[in-house]
């Protein structure tokens, strides 16, 4: 084996070079990060820094929220070779479902939120009999659910057009904020204390991750690298804490896509139907003879594509305090192009919920930096799609690189 | 005018970091059928490849000298326009267009601008008259056979007035019959003029067929051995090809003893809906504990179809008859329900639907296990880790670490990975279809010793094979299948290449 730990000599330079041939490897995953900073370092320049402000940042998250809870679940739909075009009117109906039990049908709020993120659940279900029963290609199948969704929200909203919600309690989910318990030096206590424990928590994995890579004499980076990675990471949350915590401080909406993203990242990375999803997504024909169930797996990736466009039409509902006859409109091309942004490959089987999210901040990004610097929104459209394209490309080319 | 129509001198290629050529030199003369050989990895495929200009010109170090000028092939087109042409193991055919579509594909007969088809089909007859092939051109490709489509692609490349004909590994897919038609095609062409440089694993066929046969190994000409001086056997070949005498490449077994029925079938029918008609008809078969049953028969002949009835019928047969494990009988509705019995399948395609080619080694080990390496579904990667490593070990994977992507090994070494994924199920019935398909002898020689280990510890194995030499060499009993019928059981003391041929061409 020629896996020795290197990190012996640990001077400046060899970490220099290390870092080179780590960025050369992981260009990818890295590629994506560094297109955020650079994104978010040109826009900071542009708009003298109040695109770095508190309360821009804030927003920033606030208004990704529904896209990206989408995109993560878009993610596993992708990486079986499938798509589900159907989730944004679903998230738009099944918003203003939950407008209507709330404001006309007088059903408590504890109540609403779990009947719709069933509803969600079943949806998705449907689509997984769809396609996995019935063999329809889910482009198509989607594609209906989209015609149907579209009418259905219409149908409901039509006879009294926008529906208000005026439940403070769901109303929150969109736009209100943990509480503080106090101020230190004006900033929000809770959250600072919350970022806190999102680094120890990463510093903790990592260097668990770490140690057991070691006890198999895998190739790890070498220590210098390593504390290097740790320090530069734990900065960037502790940064984003610290400019969050100044405004109003960890929104709902933040905490359900870091709930999100953290049960689907451990779903995806170490549990058995983890390994199912991306083996169906690899190869269905080794996967069925593995004593895989591709049907079981298909029902179950849509079905959480159910459950997540449910969650999404949650938030936006609560975000704009109401549901409308329009709600739902394009985001499941948002969040397809997330996901596609994010590295995930429409050859099936690679791609990560992080990367995802990431994506879903990136497009939030240029959004909220065009709008600060006042760009149209023609040209809007055209620099995201060719920040899309230009991301696709750069997978491809990269990927060709390596084999 | 040299007698040479090519002539690869001092060939070097380097893919960052590995030398895939060393200074390779091969001649072919004119009008001769040139064998080259060498294990899976020895360079075949890349000199090929430099040849026909996929690795363009400047990209490596030597000259081609093809018709007395050096050559600069800097894409395919440029060699196939000098008259070179290759034909890949895998098919380069469209499935849903028709023969004569396919025989001119990139190469449309056009009156000005628009494609004359007349006299497309009127050339097309032309071309597959000369390949001996009598079907209709307006067939669709996925209508024929893989023996006539291997000939469509031929009858393709003499469209283009091919000068030399490269073909890797024609016989790979073919049955015998398919075969000997092949090669008999390639005699005739090499009167036709034709030179014709083959890549083939089948050390007989080159035996039989070639003029010349020049061997790599690790990507260096060994030797040129010359068919005329009778340097051309089996011995010479696999001593230049490993570097080392096999002196009995199907290892012996020390003690044979044969405990009671692992799996039994009767009366076992499976009719396949898709294709509507039966694919096993009528079989009965029995395997023993610590018995390598060996199932021979043509491409075709329903060995697979056999094997995938059995395990768990993942197609979708409509299925009559019993079959018993262990003297209980069972109905499996899916392959999960057969592992959970103890059977395991490693299937003939191995990249197609065996192996998840972008994952590395420990999760394509563990993928039909994960119950082994997890706790209430949750994965211990620290177990995992261990496992794959042994097996790795255990089974001589050839590779730097158990990360490594499988799609970048080896044939052989993926056939291992594939082995280890199943012997992780702890079977106690292990069905191989076509273990050493595509693989070099060295390989072939670990992947018997291997069953041989296991049958030791007592397991069970169904091997089914187009090799007569590896039935005869591994099998303690055989049955000889067509038509979906088994035509004859053979204790391994009675059976010979004769007799099994007459069953499987009943």
């Amino acid at each position: 084996m020629n896996l020795v730990t290197q990190g012996k000599k640990e001077h400046p330079n060899n970490i220099l070079t290390e870092g080179r041939s780590l960025l050369k490897v992981n260009i990818r995953e890295y590629g994506m990060y560094i297109a955020l900073f650079v994104i978010m370092l040109t826009f900071s320049i542009l708009t003298d820094g109040l695109f770095m402000s508190s309360r821009n940042i804030s927003n920033l998250l606030d208004a990704t929220g529904y896209i990206a809870v989408l995109a993560v679940g878009m993610t596993l739909v992708i990486v079986i070779r499938h798509i589900d075009l159907s989730v944004g009117f679903a998230a738009g109906f099944l918003g203003a479902i939950a407008a209507i039990l709330l404001s006309q049908a007088g059903v408590p709020v504890y109540f609403t939120i779990p009947i719709i993120l069933i509803l969600g659940i079943v949806v998705g279900l449907f689509n997984g009999v769809l396609v996995a029963s019935l063999g329809i290609p889910s482009f198509v199948a989607s594609l209906a659910g989209m015609l149907i969704f579209r009418g259905a929200l219409l149908n409901v909203t039509e006879k009294t057009g926008t529906i208000i919600v005026k439940d403070e309690h769901f109303n929150a989910l969109g736009n209100g904020y943990i509480p503080s318990w106090f101020k230190l030096n004006d900033l929000n206590f809770l959250s600072l204390l919350l970022g806190v424990l999102i680094i120890m928590l990463f510093v903790y994995f990592e260097v668990s991750k770490r140690r057991d890579k070691i006890k198999y004499q895998f190739e790890v980076i070498s220590s210098g690298m390593f504390t290097v990675k740790l320090i530069f990471v734990s900065a960037i949350i502790a940064y984003i804490t610290y400019i969050i915590a100044g405004y109003n401080g960890f929104s709902w909406t933040v905490i359900i896509m870091l709930l999100v993203v953290m049960i689907y990242h451990f779903l995806t990375t170490s549990t058995v139907l983890g390994r199912h999803i991306y083996a169906v997504g690899s190869n269905p024909e080794a996967a069925h003879l593995s004593g895989i169930n591709v049907k079981k797996i298909t029902y179950i990736v849509f079905g959480s594509m159910g459950l997540l466009s449910a969650l999404s039409g949650i938030l936006f509902t609560a975000r704009l305090q109401s549901a409308t006859t329009t709600a739902g409109t394009l985001f499941e091309l948002d969040a397809i192009a997330a996901a596609y942004v994010g590295g995930v490959s429409a050859a099936g089987g690679v791609g990560k919920v992080t990367g995802s999210i990431i994506g879903a901040i990136v497009m939030a990004s240029l959004s909220s930096g065009m709008n600060l610097m006042g760009v149209g929104i023609s040209y809007q459209y055209m620099i995201r799609g060719g920040v899309l394209a230009i991301a696709v490309i750069f997978d491809v080319m990269t990927r060709r690189k390596r084999s | 005018m040299s007698n040479y129509i090519l002539e690869m001198n001092n060939i070097s290629k380097e893919f960052t970091g590995v030398k895939a050529l060393t200074d390779v030199n091969f001649k072919v003369e004119k009008g001769e059928i040139h064998c080259l050989i060498g294990e899976n990895g020895a360079g075949k495929s890349t000199l090929m490849k430099v040849l026909s200009g996929v690795y363009p010109y400047g990209t490596y170090k030597g000259d081609i000298v093809f018709e007395d000028d050096i050559q600069a092939f800097h894409k395919i087109s440029d060699s196939v326009k000098a008259g070179i042409a290759i034909i890949y193991q895998e098919l380069a055919l469209f499935p849903d267009l028709t023969v004569y579509e396919n025989i001119f594909a990139g190469n449309e007969i056009k009156r000005g601008s628009v494609v004359d088809w007349n006299k497309t089909i009127a050339e097309a007859k032309k071309m597959l008259q000369r390949v001996g092939l009598d079907v209709n051109p307006e067939v669709l490709i996925k209508d024929l056979g893989v023996g006539k489509q291997q000939l469509v692609e031929i009858a393709k490349a003499l469209s283009k007035h091919v000068k030399l004909l490269i073909l890797d590994e024609p016989t790979a897919a073919l049955n015998e019959n398919d075969s000997e038609n092949l090669l008999n095609l390639l005699r005739e062409l090499k009167k036709q003029g034709i030179t014709c440089i083959m890549i083939s694993h089948k050390l007989k066929e080159v035996i039989s067929i070639a003029d010349k046969a020049t061997v790599l190994r690790d990507g260096r000409t060994i030797c040129t051995l010359d068919g005329a001086k009778g340097e051309i056997t089996e011995n010479t070949i696999i001593r230049n090809m490993v570097g080392r005498e096999i002196e009995d490449i199907y290892p012996k077994r020390a003690n044979k003893s044969f405990g009671s029925k692992i799996l039994e079938i009767k009366n076992w029918t499976a009719y396949d809906p898709e294709l509507g008609r039966h694919v096993v008809k009528d079989v009965n078969l029995h395997v023993k504990k610590g018995e390598i049953v060996g199932i021979a028969g043509l491409m075709g002949s329903g060995r697979t179809e056999l094997a995938r009835s059995i395990f768990g019928n993942p197609k979708s047969y409509k299925l009559q008859g019993e079959l018993l494990v262990n003297g209980s009988p069972q109905s499996f509705k899916h392959p999960k329900d057969a592992i959970k019995e103890g059977i395991a399948y490693v299937t003939e395609d191995r990249k197609g639907d065996g192996l998840f080619l972008i994952q590395d080694i420990k999760s394509n080990i563990s993928a039909a296990n994960l119950k082994g390496i997890s706790q209430n579904g949750v994965i211990n990667d620290n177990k995992e880790i261990r496992v794959a490593s042994d097996y790795k070990s255990s089974l001589n994977v050839k590779a730097p670490s158990i990360e490594q992507i499988v799609g970048n090994l080896s044939g052989g070494n993926q056939q291992k990975v594939s082995i280890g994924k199943w012997l992780y199920v702890g079977p106690q019935l292990l069905i191989l279809d076509e273990p050493t398909r595509g693989i070099d002898v060295g390989a072939k020689f670990e992947i018997y010793t291997i069953m041989n280990k296991l049958i030791a510890d007592g397991m069970s194995i169904i091997m089914i094979s187009s090799e007569l030499g590896e039935i005869l060499g591994m099998s303690d009993r055989i049955y000889v299948m067509a038509e979906g019928a088994i035509k004859g059981e053979l204790p391994i003391e009675e059976a010979n290449q004769e007799n099994i041929m007459q069953f499987a061409t009943q």
